[in-house]
């Protein structure tokens, strides 16, 4: 009873918070509205008995996503108002087509039977006997799933240089330290001996 | 008694309000970010709802690579949102012919 009643309030917040997150009209409220959905998943995640992925999405999401995008949004200065142009236009089309996806979505739903040979629990099932969910996910993860585990570290490993790369700028008038130069850098191109007259000074400018 | 249509509903309703957020601001790629962010959350439900009513792991193991993708897609996507604002000085997505060459 308890998890029904949590299953529903979950669920209600999640989806009122998404559809407030594309109707709002300032986008940092729509990134903090995103923030209440990815809390409400996370609670959706721990009704399932998936708490490690619960956890991770509210560090991940929450704690970095999120707030790149709240970083983004406030850092660009833009004209909001401007962009609800078409927003009302949209909408009708919207509507129709978000109808008839959600249809076909839950007339599929409403036909589909588990294949032979597979049992679907009348509710959530648990870890195995002795171990916790997560230690059941890294008992997996790293054995069937390491190259696929590797290859998402590469993923983001890329990502990172990319936008590293894409959002770097070079600015002009910017004294940077040139490490090569440095190092080669010898007695004889760095230094020279001058012989000045009695009296008469040397100048500095001068290259040899 | 909470089944797995349930958890599959949830998931379906979120998803469309992913699609119907892309639809609603085709001019605002910031909120079209945020949509994509939506749709890829109801994937992982779909997939953890799956894991849990089969009792097999993999379904969280597969959320999880989502998860990490929609990291990576989130932090490429605002990068190149940054250089487009730096720019055009607008995130308007309209007319985004001068991306090609």
């Amino acid at each position: 009873m308890t998890a029904a009643i949590a299953f529903y309030l979950f669920a209600g917040v999640l989806l009122t918070a998404a559809a407030l997150v594309i109707s709002t009209k300032n986008p940092v409220h729509a990134v903090l509205w995103l923030i209440v959905c990815f809390f409400n998943a996370a609670g959706l995640f721990i009704l399932l008995g998936a708490e490690f992925l619960a956890m991770l999405l509210v560090i991940v999401y929450v704690g970095a996503v999120a707030v790149l995008f709240l970083f983004v949004v406030m850092m660009l200065d833009i004209d909001f108002a401007m962009l609800r142009q078409g927003f009302s236009k949209n909408l009708p089309l919207g509507l129709l087509v978000a109808a008839i996806i959600l249809a076909e979505m839950l007339l599929a739903l409403a036909n589909w039977q588990p294949g032979t040979g597979v049992a679907t629990a009348a509710a959530p099932g648990t870890a195995p006997p002795g171990m916790t969910n997560t230690q059941w996910i890294g008992s997996v993860l790293y054995t069937d799933y390491l190259y696929v585990f590797q290859a998402s570290g590469l993923v983001l490993l890329v990502s990172m240089i990319g936008a590293i790369v894409l959002t770097h700028r070079k600015r002009e008038g910017v004294r940077r330290q040139n490490i090569t130069a440095q190092v080669a850098q010898t007695p004889a191109n760095a230094t020279s001996v001058a012989k000045p007259a009695i009296g008469g000074g040397v100048s500095l400018s001068k290259k040899p | 008694m909470i089944t797995l249509s349930h958890y599959l509903a949830v998931s379906a309703a979120l998803f469309v309000l992913g699609i119907l957020g892309i639809f609603l601001n085709r001019k605002n790629v910031i909120i079209i970010l945020m949509a994509i962010e939506l749709i890829l959350l109801a994937v992982n439900i779909n997939l953890v709802a799956f894991s849990a009513y089969l009792g097999q792991i993999h379904g969280q193991i597969f959320a999880m690579f989502v998860l990490t993708v929609a990291a990576g897609e989130a932090a490429i996507g605002l990068a190149i949102l940054v250089i487009y604002v730096r720019n055009r000085g607008t995130v308007a997505v309209d007319d985004p012919g001068m991306m090609k060459g």
